[in-house]
């Protein structure tokens, strides 16, 4: 530490002159905060895509019948609306871009445990995703199993499987070593004091994330990789006509997919679990439980895989087995909602953007939770299994929970990432649109779903139509809602006022380095001595 | 702007680079598993067809791969000590013994398989679909997972080949051993996947 000169300490990562200049000086960079930030770009890309592809499919259900794309191209864009999003989106979300930009900082570390290897998961990703998206242009077309492949239409169809399966078995690759870099970074790189309870709740959900990542993957990717060889060699392990079991994947698949939900709420709650004390003002309540509901999620959520096939044929003894360990894991979430709604108990509230976000994540966490329980009973199911119930469910939680987190999460550390201020005013109308959009989008899905309107249909009979029309037409407020929002980040990362350190008021790490941060975060590595949230 | 370079303070932790590398071990493992969980639920269903199949391997050619890799985890192990005790040419030459090993290994794997190929023992083939379910499966699996661990030997000896390198070029000294180190333990995972697929293989006829 002695040779480090300090005459540009202060020249933020942003503008900081490596070895190599332009785009290079990004795609090359170890930075953890460049790191951080090329995955934003690319999931910001692969997100805008996926929402294009999912307002298609609400246009073409705006009427029954055909009304804008036929049946076959219907089934290959909600496949890759489903590849897209959760594996190119979700699962690297906010680990790989908040995580990457903020863990090393919130923990008072200059940067991960393996720099390299952070920018090779990077250059993984973005392979996976050109391989997965290559299916698109190759004779074929793309797929059309829906993203979990299903055995045996996964090996029986003739459009482009290889490349897509291929292509979630190497983003796989990318998802474990960021899990692998992060739980080193964890244990190894926590500045002096900061004890495991010492920990802000981020890192502490970015850890059950990636002890989840790299349990959970290699299973899902071996599933993968019989999948290609049964494509390539015809080995039956699938194929009833060989002897196989189209179960046995279902299986397979799940183990790894259900728990693939938790990396994507896990780092939402954490980041929500930043947000709320910061706003409110006030330390959290029940930090401790927070943590241990966090590693309760990590550990139960694996066990709980079944309940997507409850349908599919398992034993009595399994079914009773997995809807109870259902009702178990929705404990410890119900614990963190208590303990949000109780931080905000007497506080001094801040009405910023990033809180509205946090508030109207509660409310559409709560609804898609409890939508998760009624899925979990296991009569209940039987009527809304592969129902839009089903997909109203998953909405809630995915963009609901996760993608709600993400948009408070760009909010708050806004002002640190770009070092400026977003305009408030617009942020918050298109918080507004996008929260009105939402909720009429998939609303009526759960009604629709109740009274018997299957997922995965081009087409539905004349009375699911009224329903129909206001989710389409919700789906347009949302998308300008999204819009607005991200106009205004991108003026604002430009143009907006430039920021202070602290602007919220915040008590972890990360606000008490410059924004933007320099390259190695700290002059002097912090000694920690008070909790995370101290704000007594 | 400012041109200056930043002296970035050259960040070691020997600790952390194994302690990933343990954790990547583990995702290895668990990689191999679900193959694990795949050949127990088909050999449960087919008992018989996988018997009689299991018989048409060679006991005597995979006993002298078990006993190769064996040696060879030792022998890497060995170097990882020798480096330590500033012995080059030792490391080097135990380094290059594994290497060697790991070869004869595929050499015989090579025949082992293109045997079975000859006798139209492969997936897909014709003999395999009269002979039935079971053994499709059989061959199937026995196709896949030790294909997949000879893929995992090719890394390995990549590794090593790096490791041998560096060692020569004096890049890796008993200073910084930790890459040696690492590719040790990479190769007793190797080692020991292929401990579990002898027998279940093999032996359980």
């Amino acid at each position: 530490m002695s040779q480090q000169e300090k005459t540009s300490s202060h020249v933020s990562f942003r503008d900081y002159k490596g070895k190599y200049k332009g785009l290079l000086a990004w795609i090359l960079s170890t930075d953890h905060k460049r790191v951080g930030m090329l995955y934003l770009y690319s999931i910001i890309t692969f997100f805008i895509t996926g929402v294009c592809l999912g307002i298609a499919m609400k246009l073409e259900l705006i009427a029954p019948g055909k009304t804008v794309m036929d049946p076959a191209t219907y089934n290959a864009i909600f496949t890759l609306h489903g590849v897209i999003m959760i594996f190119l989106v979700v699962v690297p979300g906010l680990p790989a871009v908040f995580g990457n930009f903020m863990l090393p900082i919130m923990i008072g570390a200059k940067d991960v445990a393996f720099p390299k290897l952070n920018l090779l998961s990077w250059w993984v990703y973005i392979f996976g995703a050109i391989i997965a998206l290559s299916s698109l242009f190759m004779a074929g077309g793309p797929p059309d199993t829906g993203w979990t492949f299903y055995a045996p239409y996964s090996f029986k169809t003739n459009t482009n499987m290889l490349p897509a399966v291929l292509g979630a078995f190497i983003l796989g690759f990318s998802s474990i070593l960021t899990g692998i870099n992060f739980i080193v970074t964890i244990h190894r790189l926590r500045a002096p004091g900061m004890t495991w309870f010492k920990m802000p709740l981020f890192p502490w959900t970015l850890y059950g994330t990636s002890w989840i990542q790299i349990l959970a993957t290699p299973i899902v990717g071996i599933t993968l990789l019989m999948i290609v060889g049964e494509r390539l060699l015809n080995i039956g392990f699938f194929d009833p006509a060989l002897g196989g079991d189209p179960i046995l994947y279902q299986h397979l698949f799940w183990i790894y997919s259900h728990p693939a939900v938790y990396i994507m709420i896990l780092p939402a709650m954490g980041a929500i679990s930043e947000i709320i004390p910061t706003f409110a003002n006030k330390s959290i309540f029940g930090y401790k439980a927070i943590v241990i509901s966090t590693l309760a999620i990590a550990f139960v959520g694996y066990f709980v895989w079944g309940h997507h096939m409850f349908t599919s044929g398992m034993s009595g003894t399994a079914l009773y087995t997995f809807s109870f360990l259902t009702f178990l894991v929705a404990i410890p979430s119900a614990i963190k909602v208590f303990n949000w709604v109780s931080t905000l108990h007497k506080a001094s509230i801040q009405l910023e953007t990033p809180f509205f976000w946090a508030a109207s994540f509660l409310f559409v966490f709560m609804i898609g939770g409890l939508s998760g329980l009624a899925l979990g009973a296991l009569s209940v199911n039987v009527h809304l299994h592969d129902t839009a119930f089903v997909v109203a469910h998953f909405h809630f939680i995915v963009f609901g929970g996760v993608g709600f987190a993400f948009m408070g999460a760009i909010h708050y550390w806004f002002p640190k990432i770009w070092g400026r201020m977003y305009n408030a005013r617009l942020a918050t109308t298109g918080w507004i649109m996008f929260f009105i959009g939402f909720n009429t989008l998939y609303l009526p899905m759960f009604f629709l779903g109740i009274s018997g309107m299957p997922r995965r249909y081009y087409d539905y009979v004349e009375r699911f139509h009224g329903p129909n029309i206001v989710s389409t037409i919700g789906s347009w407020v949302l998308f300008i809602g999204l819009f607005v929002i991200i106009f205004n980040l991108i003026r604002s990362a430009k143009k907006g006022p430039i920021a202070p350190k602290n602007p919220w008021g915040g008590k972890t790490l990360e606000w008490t380095v410059d924004s933007p941060p320099t390259l190695e975060n700290f002059e002097e590595i912090p000694v920690v001595e008070k909790g995370p949230y101290d704000y007594s | 702007m400012d041109t200056s370079i930043i002296v970035e303070d050259e960040h070691r932790d020997d600790e952390g680079s194994k302690l990933g590398m343990w954790l990547f071990i583990f995702t290895e493992l668990l990689l191999f598993a679900g193959l694990f969980i795949v050949y127990g639920v088909y050999r449960y269903l087919n008992p018989e067809a996988f018997h009689l199949a299991a018989q048409q391997l060679s006991v005597s050619v995979g006993t002298i791969n078990t006993i190769i890799l064996l040696i060879s985890s030792a022998t890497i192990a060995m170097a990882s000590s020798s480096i330590r005790l500033k012995n080059k040419k030792l490391t080097l030459i135990l380094l290059i013994s594994t290497l060697v090993m790991a070869l004869i290994f595929m050499v015989n794997k090579y025949f082992e398989w293109s045997g079975k190929i000859h006798h139209g023992f492969f997936p897909s083939s014709d003999t395999l679909h009269t002979l039935g379910n079971g053994d499709t499966l059989f061959f199937g699996l026995y196709f896949f997972m030790t294909g997949l661990h000879a893929l995992h030997i090719l890394v390995g000896v990549v590794l090593i080949t790096i490791v041998v390198v560096r060692v020569s070029k004096n890049t890796l000294t008993d200073e910084n051993p930790v890459l040696l180190d690492n590719s040790g333990l990479y190769w007793h995972l190797v080692d020991l996947i292929w401990i579990f697929l002898f027998p279940l293989f093999y032996l359980l006829t």
